[in-house]
């Protein structure tokens, strides 16, 4: 079975590491702030107890004041999960780090939360639509979103 | 004397006959090697994520049998699933064995659709692909009895199945996993010696472990690569915990190891459906639930092991009749980052085939 590891403990490191970045840590979910995502996404990755070696996948919730990213990742060698998530507030011009430069499944997924919600993930190399054409207006997972 | 030379654009698609549905491939060629290649996809997109924020959860089902419509009951599944999740609906036993009869058959004939297209694309045209045809129609025809459709079967009800099975279904599921093996053995014979197939398929778009779990590759492609990650074991779902079946696992990673995956996963699931209509009781087949269904704020996250790989649904209620976020996990698009991976640096005789052998549908890709 796999084992959701307890989100206080890793806050808990986390903290220590990064002070000031967690927002909240509850289950097996961690909020963390955006500007931190590189990093703490890094070290999660890196630190031998986590090994967070795949990201099985990446989206985005409009909730209307905010954006709120997740990341689901997962260690095939532990074989435990943690959900990471941040929070955009930016509504104009919401942006985060790209996590590409740590796993590769992040690209199209990241392309796609672009795509469909609009939200920007700096430091991606190929950031543009990929299900919808170029020139496309809106993003239409968005609650605000008005079709045509 | 030198020549000069330079790379060129060479566009596959959208209308092309391996790409199994519209999708196109954009190459940069020096010769006959690939420099770079972009996948251009989004034809089929139907916005299923948005579409379901508009209906209930019961009327979602539906639209997961249109994502990967060569695996429509897996589809079901992992939807259902997710949606007991959030709301806390226990399913009834007997429920869960169907639940996995069916799954399992729909493994085989995905595999069966896979290796028949895998096939075609190295030259072998239509003939293997009808002998494929041939069995999973059969499969079709258990899917007919049950439920009534051939495609699209939207078989799976939130805490239940729509229906209960026919008395003539066990004993024509027998008929058939019996004379299986024997199909698949006779048919790997045929192919798993031929020299073409070989030289076209060994060493040929190899993927190392780590590329593979970097990319979050899922599914028999992860596993040819020799990475042991199996959702019926890694994390079990449902009651793929009572049975005892093997996680086949590659050496190599390259097409034919992805292909052999694929015939020995066919073989597995015979043991498990064998198992399960063994050890299935009598009894109710649909949960209490009500009939407009408001599960509890909060969010809830279900994967199984479709055929082609992980397939998830990641569901936020706001506690009202209809889901106010669905995600799809799908595998098709996830594993479609391979494509750069592989083929850059090798033939573009070799494209068509390493496209197969990841086995996508454009329905799940751009959903």
């Amino acid at each position: 079975m796999a084992l959701a590891l307890p989100a206080t403990e890793i806050s808990a490191k986390l903290e220590a590491q990064f002070p000031g970045s967690v927002v909240e840590s509850s289950g097996n979910t961690i909020v963390i702030k955006p500007e931190s995502t590189l990093q703490i996404a890094s070290f999660l990755k890196n630190t031998p107890d986590f090994d967070f070696d795949y990201v099985s996948f990446i989206t985005a919730v409009d909730y209307n004041t905010y954006f709120e990213l997740v990341y689901y990742l997962i260690s095939l060698k532990h074989n435990h999960t943690l959900t990471l998530k941040t929070r955009c507030t930016d509504r104009e011009n919401p942006s985060v780090p790209s996590v590409n430069s740590l796993w590769k499944g992040a690209d199209y997924q990241e392309r796609e939360v672009y795509d469909l919600m609009g939200i920007r993930f700096e430091g991606h190399p190929n950031l543009k639509r990929i299900l919808l054409w170029e020139g496309f207006q809106g993003y239409p997972l968005r609650k605000d979103f008005k079709p045509q | 004397m030198t020549f000069k030379t330079e790379s060129f654009v060479v566009n596959a698609g959208p209308q092309h006959p391996s790409t199994h549905g519209l999708f196109r491939m954009r190459f940069t060629l020096d010769g006959e090697v690939i420099q770079d290649v972009e996948p251009i996809f989004g034809y089929l997109h139907r916005g299923i994520e948005k579409l379901t924020e508009g209906l209930n959860y019961t009327q979602d089902i539906v639209f997961t049998d249109r994502l990967d419509y060569l695996t429509s009951m897996s589809n079901n599944h992992a939807y259902v699933l997710a949606v007991e999740k959030l709301a806390g609906i226990q399913v009834p036993e007997r429920t869960e064995y169907l639940r996995i009869i069916m799954t399992e058959l729909m493994r085989i004939a995905s595999h069966l659709m896979t290796v028949g297209f895998l096939l075609n694309e190295l030259g072998a045209f239509m003939t293997p692909l009808l002998y494929m045809f041939r069995e999973r129609e059969k499969i079709l025809d258990l899917f007919e009895m049950v439920c009534g459709q051939r495609l699209t079967y939207n078989y799976f009800r939130i805490g239940g199945v729509s229906q209960d099975v026919p008395e003539e279904f066990f004993p024509a599921v027998k008929k058939y996993i019996d004379s299986l093996p024997r199909f698949i053995a006779e048919y790997d014979q045929l192919l798993a010696e031929n020299e073409i197939l070989l030289m076209r398929t060994k060493n040929i778009g190899i993927l190392k472990p780590d590329a593979a779990v970097n990319c979050s590759v899922s599914g028999p492609v992860l596993r040819a690569s020799g990475v042991n990650w199996d959702i019926r074991k890694a994390d079990p779902y449902s009651i793929y915990d009572r049975f005892e079946f093997d996680v086949p696992t590659g050496s190599v990673g390259d097409v034919y190891d992805r292909y052999r995956m694929r015939i020995e996963e066919m073989h597995q699931s015979i043991r498990i459906i064998k198992q399960a209509m063994a050890q299935i009781p009598s009894g109710e087949i649909q949960a209490k639930v009500p009939r407009i269904l408001r599960p509890p704020k909060g969010e809830a996250y279900a994967h199984v092991e479709a055929p082609k790989g992980e397939l998830g649904f990641y569901i936020v209620s706001d506690g009202s009749t209809n889901p106010y976020r669905l995600h799809i996990r799908s595998s098709s698009f996830i594993n479609l980052r391979l494509l750069r991976e592989l083929m850059i640096g090798t033939k573009i005789a070799d494209a068509i085939v390493i496209f197969g052998s990841i086995d996508i549908c454009l329905g799940e890709v751009d959903r």
